[in-house]
Parts: C-alpha cells; structure tokens; sequence
C-alpha cells in the first residue's frame, strides 16, 4: 500500500509506531495521530456508507464536526458507536469498524438504494412506509432499523467509571485557539482564576495547523509558549480533551472531559470520563468558526473534503489526502491550502475559484476564476472533477471550500438566535450580556490580529496588548451550492439530504426552517447539521423567496456533540444508583429467614417462609401463629417524628383534622391528616410523651412528605407556633409485638413494671426500659385488631430486643410475621391503608368522618366541606366477599350492578385490597363502592376485564374479622 | 441554576424542590361564606411572563422553606428570602 505519510512536519511522534485495526485489517500509525489522520496516511479514504443510499464515504472534516466518519470503537462491552474517527485518538491496540454497511464496506447490499433514490426523497419516511398500517411493527421498522441504522452499541454493561465535578471560575475560556489564548493569557495576567478548555487532545487550536507568524515566531510557537505560561500559573486551570457541550442559567457551563478515552482501558482507579459542571462568573466562547462544504455534484466522494481539513491533515498529522489535488473556494481561505499542500509536496493541479474577480496569492498554483466544480468523479475515490464548462481535470482529492460559519451554539443554547452577518455571509452569535461573550472567529472576527485583539479585549485588557502578526486576506462571495450539476450533491452529508430534498419539502407545504429539519432531516442525527445548515437554510432561502434572515436557524440546544451516557450516569450506577435503607432489625429479620420487598428505598421484612412454603402459605401460618400466640414483625419504616414545644399540641391540632392538644400524657391517638383540598394525606399514631412532646408515625411511603409538608405549614403558613421537630426514623427500631400472648411475652423483657390493664391500658403510651437498663417506649397499640404492643428501642438495641423477644415468646409459638401477615391482618380488620389513602378518598369516604373537627381549623377543613367532597354518592370504602366462597378476589377489579354490561358509565367502584383470609378460610377484601354504606348485604357483579374476570360478590362492613374487637382487649 | 439560600449561599438547583406560587395567602376564617377565598387560595394560580415568587424548600440542605422570586421568562433570580420572613412581613403588613 502506497504510504501517504509526509516526509516531514506534523506534530507526530515518528520515534514510536503504534498498531491499530479497522475492520479487521492491521494499520500502523504514529502518537498524536487521530483515527482518521492515521488512515489517510495509510491511503484509507472510505470510511463509512450513508445512511440512505449507501454511498461510499470519506472523511469530511478534520474535528468535532464529523459527520461520515462515525466508526464502532472498541469491542466487547467497551464498544461504542458513532464515534468520530476524527476525534478518536490513535493508541496501541486500538480496534475500530466501519457502519452502516453490509456485509462489507466496499461491496455493500444497500448501495442497490441509490437506484431506487426516488423512494427516498424528502419526507421518505412518511411517505414509503405509511400503509397497511399492521406492517409498522413486524416489517418496516424492523426494516428501517436494519438498513438505516447507525451503528451498534455494546451488548454488556459498561466496565469503566465516570465521574462529576464542578470547577467554579473567575473566567471559563472555551477554545484555546488565537482569541482563546489570548483571552485566557490576558485574564491571568491580571489575576484572574482563569479555566481554558478546549475539545482537542492539545491546546492551540487552529495554531496547531494553520501556517501563522505571531510575535515574530510561528503561530504555534507563540501558542506553545502561551500555553507554558498558563500552566505555570497557580490560578490557571487548563483542561485539554474537553468538551463544553452546554449553556445553563446561571452562567453554568456543562463539560465532558474525556479522561481515559485515548488508552485502551483506563486504569483501575481512574474515570473514563468526567462530567464537569462549570461556574464561571465570565465565559469567553472562543471556539472559531465552522468551514461549510459547497453543494456540488458528488461533493461525497471520498477523497474530497474541506479545505480546512486537508491542510490540517498535511500539517498537523502529516498525511496527504491524496498526491494530486484540487481546490475549489468561493474565499480566500481555500489558496491556504493550495500553498500549505504545494509547500509539502502535494501537486495542486488548479484552484477553483467561483468568484470571477478574486486576487488572492496562489503560491504559484494555476487558478480558473468564475468557474465551478459540477461533479466529482469516482465511486469509492477521486478520479477526477468536471467544471461547468465541461473541462475535465484529473485528480485524486478536492479540496472545498465555501466559507467559514463561526460556531454560535453555546450562545444559542439559552434561547436567544444569532444573527446573520452578510459580510462574512455567515451566522454571529446574539448578544448575550456582559457574562457570556465570543471572541474571534467564533464572532464573525475573520483575520488572526482580529482575532489575537478580541480575545485580549474580552479577557478583560486592551486590543493593542495582544503581538503582532501577519495577517492572510480574507473575503468570501456566497455560493450556496452548483446549480449546473446534474449528479447528486449533498447539502446534509450524515442524513443524505441532496440538494432537491430541500425545496421538495417547500413545495410540499414544509417551509419553515424547522418543519424542514424534520421532514427532510437536514441537521439531525450525530452532526446535528455543523457543516450543512447553513447551505440548507440559504438553499430554503432562495426556493422560498425569502431571505437567509427571514428563514432563520432551527433551534440549538445542548449538547453540542454527543455525550455519553455513563457521564451523565457518573457513578451512581449499580448498587449506588440509589440508597439501600435497611431497618435497624434487618440482622434479626435475615436470621430468621425473611425474604425482603423493597419498598421505597426501603427493604422490608415480606414474609419467613419455613421449608418449601410459598409466600402465601407462609404468610398464612403467620397470621394463625399470631392470632393464637404472639408474632412480632418489624415497624420501623413508619416515619416517626419527635415533635416539641410550647405550641406543639396546637401545631398538631393544625396538622390533622382530628384534635391532640386534648390528649393525655401518656395516651396515643390515631390521628387522619389531609390535603389542603380536602383529601386525605396521610395517617398514623400520635403519642403524647409530655405536656410539650409528642411523637408522630407517619405511614412508611409519605414519611419524607410529611415531613417537608410540616415544615411547610410551620414556617410559611404559621410561623409563631413555637415548636421544633426533628425525623428520628432511623434512631428507632420498632416491632410491633401482637397476640393473645404479646403482654406475657413483653413481660418477661420489661424492667420493673407489671404489664396490666392499670399500667399499660389501651391506647397507653409509657417510657421504660427493657433487658436491665435499655429504654424503651411500649405503646398498647393494635393494627392487628389482636391484643397488642408496639416496642421501640434505640436503633442500635434493636436486634437484640427482638432476639430477646423470640426467646421470650418461644413457649407460647411465637413468630415472625412480615408485611404480608400484617396486610392480611389489617384487611381483615378492615383497616385503610394505601390502598384506601389513594390521593382520591376524604375522612367520610374512610368511614373516618366523625373524626374532623368542627372546632378548629385545620389543613384541609375547608375544601373537605365542598358539594362534590360530601356527596352521599361518593365511593366510599366497603367490605367484599365472593359470592362463591370459593372464588378469588383480585385488586383492580371494578363492580357492576347485576345486569349491566361493562361500561365507565356503569361502573359503581372498585376493589382497592385483597387477602385470603386465614381465620375465613376465604378470600376477602376492601373496596370503594358509590354510595357503599346504604348498600350492605348487596349482590355486585364484580368484573375484570384485564383479566377476564366476571364472579360475583356481596358488599359487607369493612372488618371482616372480630367485629365486636373482643380480641383487642382480651 | 444556582439558588442563594440565605443559610446556605449559593447552592444548586438540584438541592431544591419547587411547590409554586408563593402568593396566595391562606385565609384565616373558617366560615362559610370564605368559600371563594379558599377557593382561589387552593386552586387559583397565575401563569406570568417575568418576576415571579415560588416556594422552594431547601430539601437537600438546610430544610428552610424559601421564597425564591425568578424570572420565568430569563431564569435570572432577583432575590431569596426565608418562608419565615415571607410570612411574617405580610402578615405585619396587613396588620
């Protein structure tokens, strides 16, 4: 293979040689090449196929702006797609493969497409695949996936680690080339805590390929030395290989550095990438400008490329992009790299120059002015250019260039559009205040003493601090694309958009800028149209009658290129995606063999099956144990809050629609909380543990709500209750301890008091301690409806209590019991619980309506009073049994009356909690049925279509079980 | 974004949970005929184009409930003050 590595130059290390593979084949290149500049000096042009026709394609840019060079990189779980081979550092072992072709990349099936191009005009997409509408799923999508796709991410999890960090700055420089140095230089020197980042793997910037004299060294001298004197600053912080991908408010910049993507695998104990988030008083957006591509007939071939491109791959990597080449320019800036390719030994047949008048100095290069490139000839290379006199001109690479497009995205980012600038015949970022500036060529500034000037004007110096230099001449006249060519030219290269796309989709009624975008898809996908969408919107322009102004750009968002997702992931991935919140007797519950359900964070004891049992024959011999014996099962997920203060009763009064101030010391209560809009929030207990304390339970999965809605209440609604509250959760185990046998059991642990009626009566609240000196709180409370305790302890004494209660327990069969157990129990008992307090009921609809005050105010008093919220009609919560003892009930099933059919307009409510119950040898359940109290004893239809449910049922009391709480106070 | 808390200083946006509009006032009374102020006071809420005050709740900070007044339009923040204060200079206001 014919080498087209330049003999000298390039910023290359020619002492070290490194291997690397693309599809399959071995290559060698040389550190600081990239992917892409490692295989052009192997003489490899086609580097990809389009993502419509097929076609053969090249690399196009030398940078970010990539839009056919996307290559799989990598393999096994580290493969990642659509990676830009331009931006891809070479390192030793590095393995990369072309997309989007099958089965090879030369001969490639779907090129059979560019034949059938008609098909896939503008719109294709709505137009082709629109009927029958049963093949979208089953044959076209899967179709559409296969032949259009990009390429294919990794099928494992990914093995490296991410990171996040904030920088926070005096000044965030974003691009190091000429303005950005400068910028940075200047804001330093004057004592700024200054951050330069730039994209590339080296800072310079344009420094590091353009042929410039500054300060009376070259262009890259003079930036090697500015960037040593950066780094020698204590308050500069330079940040190469990064990627500011966004604009946020509050002057907040979102980067990507990526860390470890230039080696094969990062090391154990560093990042991948990282995720930074910069806080910048000032941002200086020094990030150039963008060549555009001219539209001309197979302006795709591979081999042809933006001027800019070839002469930085000449430069910087020493790579030739081919050993005859052709320049076409509608500006000063393409004889650049006429002479730069002349100076290293590179035939420049000739310099295309559409502007009839233009005098640029061509280095000794023939130019043909006032004439245009109509078609590149060749399929997988160059052969040659045909011009729209018809001459002929042999050739292996093209060189276009048709002006530069300076790069406004990150100033667009916060909604504001850029301007168009005719001069430059390109888009200047909007203004964005005093915070966020661009300097340079990213403000449309064209020559590099424009350049050095702003960047030192915008770090906060004067114009005339920044060198001296020598300038090229720059003038541009627009040549939006070749109207003389006949072959396919292309104005978006990643979506195959030709040039006849654009003003199809305007006389289709798609005009606007951005219906354009998405029926033509021009500026979508990896690209998001960098090179092309200017030459779309002056091409709209024209079909339309309007100008480039009043068409306007589509709207930039972040993220300039694409991000990773494991950088957004950043470590909180795995078991660190989210907390893992344990109960204090989780020791004890994993003892006793419990299988855990995670409820919110939380892992909750669900039941402890014994041999083989499933969970309902488990959870079954729990309830009888327990409603035997004694069982005990873990509470403290219950949110818990101490509450305390002079005013604490009367908060609490606020708080719940029931009254606490009234209760005694002592004593607990059951309290209903609702919503300002009359609904019921949240329940639980309250005990009163002095004149000024009292503690709050909370359900588990409103206990963070609850608490932030107190905190709410307190300080905005009223603020001169004197009172304090703290969470203390997580500092309590608590265990509820149930059965006939829990007062002999808890007996045998308490210290020094005898357990009866007298000392711990119902609803008693007392402080003591257990097993010799631990303190303890016991509460005489029931969700059961069986004789029952609640104990809590010191999180840390937890486990051990429980121990010392299963040992206690154990002549009377005592048990864990988990959720389940306790679910069935409730049920039973008819007692609400999520299911019921579903954001829909009120404290009448519970049957709690005696509850709410009438001689105070509370959250929620007013609006529960409201027509609709009192309504007899209204669903409220009634017992269901089977018709057929036998049946099973499920939750979800709604009821009918006997006789009509299933419709909204039928339905009378819904089953809200089911259980097969233990002590009625049947399945029952709650539900909310309209108007349900009047309609006890009544035979329902009970209908699930989900699941093919048609039985039928009989409305009871809610408490299925021990009806007269003879149990509660046995 | 970045919101000032007046405990915590500048913090960022992630550590904040927004409730909404921070204007309405709860009504006091609890007869009848303030239905209409209830009303409103439950479910009425303006939409506006520039300053606006909302309840924020310093959640994965100090706990403070703030009255964070923002642009809805820029984003731009003019100013934070505790619910606390909120609360008690316009209930001395009206006094």
């Amino acid at each position: 293979m014919t080498s087209f590595r330049l003999e000298k130059g390039g910023l290359i290390d020619r002492a070290a040689s490194l291997s690397f593979s693309f599809d399959g084949k071995g290559f060698t290149g040389h550190p600081g090449d990239t992917l892409a500049s490692a295989l052009i000096a192997n003489g490899v042009h086609l580097m990809g196929r389009s993502f419509k026709y097929h076609r053969p394609r090249g690399v196009i840019s030398a940078g970010s702006s990539e839009p056919n060079a996307l290559v799989e990189l990598r393999e096994g779980a580290r493969q990642e797609a659509n990676t830009r081979a331009t931006m891809i550092e070479l390192y030793e072992g590095l393995v990369a493969k072309s997309q989007n072709r099958w089965p090879s990349l030369a001969f490639d099936v779907g090129a059979i497409n560019s034949l059938a191009a008609s098909m896939f005009v503008a719109g294709f997409y709505y137009k082709t695949f629109m009927w029958p509408k049963s093949f979208w799923e089953k044959i076209y999508e899967p179709l559409i996936r296969r032949a259009a796709g990009l390429g294919s991410a990794a099928k494992e999890a990914d093995p490296d680690k991410y990171e996040k960090a904030y920088a926070h700055g005096d000044l965030l420089v974003i691009g190091s080339g000429p303005a950005g140095l400068m910028a940075a230089l200047t804001a330093a020197r004057l004592g700024a805590r200054v951050i330069l980042a730039d994209e590339g793997t080296r800072l310079g910037g344009s420094l590091l390929f353009e042929n410039e004299e500054i300060d009376g060294k070259s262009g890259l001298d003079w930036a090697n030395s500015a960037i040593a004197e950066l780094a020698s600053m204590p308050n500069v912080t330079l940040m190469p290989r990064t990627t500011v991908f966004g604009w946020y408010d509050g002057n907040i910049f979102g980067a990507v550095e990526r860390v470890n993507d230039h080696v094969l695998a990062p090391s154990p104990y560093e990042p991948r990438q990282r995720y930074w988030r910069v806080i910048a008083k000032r941002a200086v957006l020094a990030v150039g400008a963008e060549e555009r591509p001219i539209v001309f007939g197979g302006n795709d071939v591979p081999g042809v490329m933006l001027a800019s491109a070839m002469r930085a791959y000449a430069n910087r990597y020493a790579a030739a992009a081919g050993k005859a080449a052709v320049v076409f320019t509608n500006n000063d800036s393409g004889y650049r790299t006429a002479r730069d390719m002349r100076t290293h030994g590179v035939r420049v047949e000739v310099i295309v120059d559409s502007r009839a008048d233009s005098r640029v100095e061509a280095g000794g290069v023939p130019v043909i002015r006032g004439r245009k490139i109509v078609d590149v000839k060749g399929g997988k290379g160059v052969a040659g250019i045909e011009l729209d006199d018809h001459m002929h001109i042999g050739c292996d690479t093209v060189a276009m260039s048709g002006g530069w497009s300076p790069i406004v995205n990150l100033a667009c980012h916060r909604g504001a559009r850029p301007k168009w600038d005719a001069t430059i015949a390109g888009f200047v970022p909007p203004d964005t205040g005093e915070s966020f500036v661009a300097a340079g060529s990213a403000a449309g500034r064209m020559l590099l003493s424009e350049c050095l000037a702003d960047g030192a004007a915008k770090g906060g110096g004067k114009p005339s601090d920044a060198p001296k230099c020598r300038d090229e001449t720059y003038a541009i006249k627009a040549l939006w694309w070749v109207k003389e060519s006949k072959t396919k030219a292309f104005v978006d290269y990643q979506n195959d958009v030709s040039v006849k796309d654009l003003p199809l989709a305007a006389r289709e009624g798609y005009s606007d800028i951005e219906l354009v975008k998405r029926y033509t898809t021009t500026g979508m996908a990896t690209d998001q149209g960098k090179l092309g969408n200017v030459n779309a919107i002056a091409i709209l322009a024209e079909a339309t009658g309007k100008t480039i102004e009043q068409v306007g750009t589509t709207t930039f968002r972040p993220y300039y290129t694409p991000v990773a997702f494991g950088a957004f992931a950043g470590p909180f991935v795995g078991r660190h995606f989210q907390p893992t919140r344990k109960t204090p007797l989780s020791d004890w519950a994993e003892e006793q063999g419990a299988v855990f359900v995670e409820t919110g964070l939380w892992m909750r004891s669900s039941w402890f099956p014994r041999a083989d049992e499933d969970w309902l024959a488990s959870a079954t011999r729990e309830v009888l144990a327990t409603r035997s014996g004694v069982g005990i099962c873990d509470v403290s997920t219950l949110g818990k809050i101490d509450v305390q203060g002079k005013d604490a009763g009367a908060f609490l009064d606020k708080l719940y629609c029931n009254t606490f101030s009234t209760l005694p010391v002592g004593k607990a209560r059951y309290g209903l909380m609702l919503r300002e809009d009359g609904i019921v929030f949240d329940d639980g207990t309250t005990s009163r543990l002095a004149d000024d304390h009292f503690l709050m339970t909370t359900t588990t999965a409103n206990a963070a709500r609850v608490m932030s809605h107190m905190e709410f209440c307190h300080q905005a609604l009223w603020p001169d209750l004197d009172v304090q509250y703290v969470s203390v959760t997580e500092q309590w185990g608590q265990m509820a301890v149930a059965g006939p046998r829990s007062r002999a059991t808890l007996q045998k642990i308490v210290d020094g008091v005898t357990l009866n009626d007298e000392t711990v009566p119902y609803m008693a609240a007392k402080e003591l301690t257990i097993l010799g000196g631990i303190p303890a709180r016991l509460f005489r409370i029931s969700f059961s409806g069986e004789h029952a305790y609640e104990l809590a302890v010191p999180a840390d004494y937890a486990n051990m209590a429980a121990r010392a209660l299963m040992q206690a327990g154990e002549e009377f069969g005592i048990v864990p019991y988990g959720v389940e157990a306790l679910s069935i129990m409730r049920i039973e008992k008819g007692h609400v619980a999520g299911g019921e307090l579903n954001g829909t009921t009120t404290a009448a609809d519970l049957g709690l309506g005696k509850m709410m005050s009438t001689k105070k105010d509370y959250i929620g008093r007013m609006m529960a009073m409201r027509e609709g919220l009192t309504d007899a009609n209204r669903q409220c919560v009634v017992g269901i049994r089977p018709f057929h003892r036998s049946d099973r009930l499920r939750s979800g099933s709604h009821f009918l009356k006997r006789g009509d059919a299933p419709s909204i307009a039928n339905d009378q409510g819904y089953i809200t909690s089911v259980a097969f119950s233990p002590m009625l040898g049947q399945w029952v359940g709650l539900a909310l049925l309209a108007n349900g109290r009047a309609r006890i004893g009544e035979m329902v239809k009970i209908f699930d279509g989900l699941r093919g449910i048609h039985q039928y049922g009989v409305i009871c009391e809610p408490m299925h079980f021990d009806r007269e709480n003879a149990r509660l106070h046995a | 974004m970045l919101i000032k808390c007046p405990h915590c200083g500048a913090r960022p946006v992630e550590e904040y949970t927004f409730l909404g509009d921070a204007r309405p006032q709860r009504p006091t009374s609890n007869d009848p005929s303030t239905m209409e102020q209830w009303f409103d006071y439950v479910y009425l809420r303006d939409n506006p184009k520039g300053r606006f005050d909302e309840y924020v709740q310093h959640s994965g900070g100090c706990r403070a409930w703030l009255v964070v007044s923002r642009n809805t339009a820029t984003h731009e923040i003019h100013g934070t003050v505790t619910a606390r204060d909120w609360t008690k200079s316009r209930q001395g206001a009206k006094a």
